[in-house]
């Protein structure tokens, strides 16, 4: 390689060292350029990045709520609240003719190597549409079994509600429960089971608030 | 000056390689290389930042001073990073859901910086171009091998996925090469980086020594 001499200085610099002042000045200038070029970038792809985020959940809450259950957009039907933690929880509602005929929010499980994040879709009734994994940090090949992309170990749960199985029952197999834990990796389901068993739980406490109805007599 | 920039090309592809023969660059050279396809998309990305940086550390290597380079050089790198970011998450969605999570660690690679430093910063704009874009696809290759062998011997598949990189035409090239129970996880687990990456650089210098060359260590001679 044809490197030239190590010890030449980097810029031709005369001799005599220029004022220390002088380096705040490029690096200055360097800062605005950089940022001013950042800022303008920024501009050019707000609007997509937005689309795409949109996009992203709209094609998640189309998995855990059925085309033919609602007529309205969900992502744009939603509903602030907060859970049993305190911490918030954005409701998507889908309604038919105006009637909310399900719900579905993002509800976070404790996996084997950190947060899962699902997405759980309910029906009036309180029975599950469907649960999907958004996002997860399992091991591969051993808990990234929930993904719908590598088993439909997580279609299992669609139908069920908080009362069917029974309380006792909401749990992995290996816990005396209902489901099935994967070879080798029991804490992945462990944390999904609960965490589904928590949404459920969510849907119960607030059902009257979720699905609008109307308490008569107040 | 044709045979420098051959030397440059070369250097980057196979003689001085960021991965093979520096050993820089290890932490997505490990982290990103669980398949063939994840390693392609991290290398390119890398590469287009590289090749950015080092254009533009040469075109303003004069007025770069020598007590203030390492700020400035940082600073390139890391807004070169945030433009591939904010443009593959506005228009690459797909490729930056795979890799999004990734592509900050580019600025803490330490090869753009070295690279920066040992080359850029004494060499016209178009060496340096080519410098930079070598390294870099290089080090894509580097990747998109270490990715290959892992995704092979732990999947069973190569170039899983390729088509949510590449588009759809793409599909034709993922391959399904052992049955799914014969694979062995433990090469998409770190241990598994650790013993490809280490066999690819005997592999590489092996062929070195066949071929005659006098291996070149680390790259000490080249990074200041």
């Amino acid at each position: 390689m044809s490197a030239p001499d190590q010890s030449a200085a980097i810029a031709n610099v005369p001799a005599s060292k220029p004022p220390m002042g002088i380096h705040a000045v490029i690096l200055g200038v360097f800062c605005l350029g950089f940022g001013l070029i950042l800022a303008v970038t920024d501009r050019l792809t707000v609007d997509d990045i937005a689309a795409r985020a949109l996009e992203d959940r709209q094609n998640s809450l189309s998995q855990v709520i059925p085309d033919d259950l609602h007529d309205n957009n969900l992502v744009k039907d939603t509903l602030q609240m907060s859970d049993a933690n305190g911490k918030d929880i954005t409701v998507y509602r889908a309604r038919k003719a105006g009637q909310v005929t399900g719900v579905a929010y993002e509800i976070l499980g404790t996996g084997y190597a950190g947060e899962i994040k699902l997405m759980m879709g309910i029906d009036a009734a309180g029975k599950l549409l469907g649960v999907r994994v958004l996002a997860h940090k399992e091991t591969p090949g051993l808990g990234d079994k929930i993904e719908v992309k590598k088993g439909d170990w997580i279609l299992r749960f669609t139908g069920l509600s908080l009362g069917n199985p029974p309380a006792e029952r909401w749990k992995v197999k290996k816990d005396g429960g209902e489901f099935d834990q994967f070879a080798g990796a029991t804490i992945t389901p462990r944390g999904v089971v609960r965490a589904i068993h928590g949404g459920l739980k969510f849907f119960a406490a607030h059902k009257a608030e979720l699905l609008e109805v109307k308490t008569n007599g107040q | 000056m044709a045979n420098d920039y051959k030397t440059i090309v070369k250097d980057g592809l196979w003689d001085n390689n960021g991965v093979f023969s520096m050993l820089l660059g290890m932490c997505p050279a490990m982290a990103m290389t669980t398949s063939a396809t994840n390693g392609f998309g991290m290398g390119l990305a890398t590469a287009a930042v590289m090749a950015a940086s080092s254009l533009l550390v040469a075109i303003f290597r004069n007025r770069i001073t020598q007590e203030i380079r390492i700020p400035v050089f940082i600073l390139i790198v890391a807004a070169m990073v945030t433009l591939v970011d904010l443009a593959m998450n506005a228009w690459m969605h797909e490729l930056y859901k795979v890799l999004g999570l990734f592509i900050p660690l580019i600025v803490s690679n330490c090869l753009p910086l070295a690279r920066l430093e040992a080359f850029a910063a004494k060499q016209p704009p178009m060496a340096s171009f080519l410098d930079g874009l070598f390294m870099g696809v290089g080090f894509t290759i580097a990747l998109t091998g270490i990715g290959a062998v892992r995704e092979i011997i732990g999947n069973g598949t190569l170039f899983a996925d390729a088509s949510l990189l590449l588009g759809p035409a793409f599909r034709a090239i993922e391959l399904r090469l052992l049955p799914a129970n014969a694979s062995v996880l433990m090469m998409i687990l770190p241990p598994g980086g650790f013993l490809v990456t280490g066999l690819l650089v005997v592999v590489k210098r092996m062929i070195d020594l066949k071929a005659g060359k006098a291996i070149q260590m680390g790259g000490a001679h080249s990074v200041a």
